[in-house]
């Protein structure tokens, strides 16, 4: 079955990749290290990326299912 | 117990105030512990005129109520307030406010280390600088919050 991904960036990985997010259609069983090199074929990811799955954070290798927000982004500097 | 994402420049001692008035129980806290973090005018030796904080609406509010959570499970809370700033920031205005209500010291002081800690190292924001010579540049780490110098 065909999956649709909500792909987004923020701050620094933003501005380097030039978008802000992306729309993927995907097989079942993939997961977030893959979803990336799908977006970004291109472009390693950066060592520091953080990733998040519904806004939660989680390791590249957890699998999405369909209707998922993934997200990128560097190191947090809130405070 | 209150968590606000803010757009505007905002005066914490008054918030503080305003909120302990209309929510905090009258009677029952003995301790109170406040950080507010102020934006510098300078930082890794830069002049610097202002700031761009970016976070990620919706992530953000569901970590930080994740924080406040396991606050809440370690120590005995009367009451918690966190407030952030996100978007165009100028030196000298508040960037984040974390008060903590208990009943006694211990507890305050540790439960808002705990928060403000937290916060730094998983709360999704990002912070973008603008020196004074007109360059942006992200920052792209934290201070350590235990660093002695």
């Amino acid at each position: 079955m065909n999956m649709s991904i909500k792909v987004r960036y923020f701050a620094s990985l933003k501005d380097r990749i030039g978008r802000s997010e992306d729309i993927l259609e995907a097989s079942e069983g993939i997961s977030v290290q893959a979803i990336w090199h799908r977006a970004n074929a291109d472009k390693a990811m950066p060592d520091n990326t953080l990733a998040a799955v519904n806004m939660d954070y989680v390791d590249l290798d957890r699998l999405v299912k369909d209707g998922d927000e993934v997200a990128f982004f560097p190191p947090v500097t809130g405070g | 117990m209150a968590i606000k994402i803010c757009p505007d420049a905002f005066d914490p001692w008054q918030v503080i105030q305003s909120y302990q008035c209309a929510s905090v129980q009258a009677g029952k806290f003995g301790a109170t512990s406040v950080f507010i973090g102020t934006m510098r005018d300078f930082n890794e030796g830069d002049q610097v005129k202002g700031m761009f904080l970016e976070h990620y609406p919706g992530m953000t509010e569901k970590q930080l109520e994740k924080i406040a959570s396991k606050a809440k499970a370690q120590w005995p809370l009367l009451d918690y307030l966190l407030v952030h700033r996100v978007g165009a920031i100028l030196p000298n205005e508040p960037i984040v406010l974390v008060a903590v209500w208990t009943a006694h010291r211990g507890d305050a002081f540790d439960a808002s280390r705990y928060i403000m800690e937290a916060l730094k190292s998983t709360a999704p924001f990002w912070k973008k600088e603008l020196l004074h010579s007109d360059q942006e540049r992200w920052v792209t780490k934290n201070t350590d919050g235990y660093a002695v110098d």
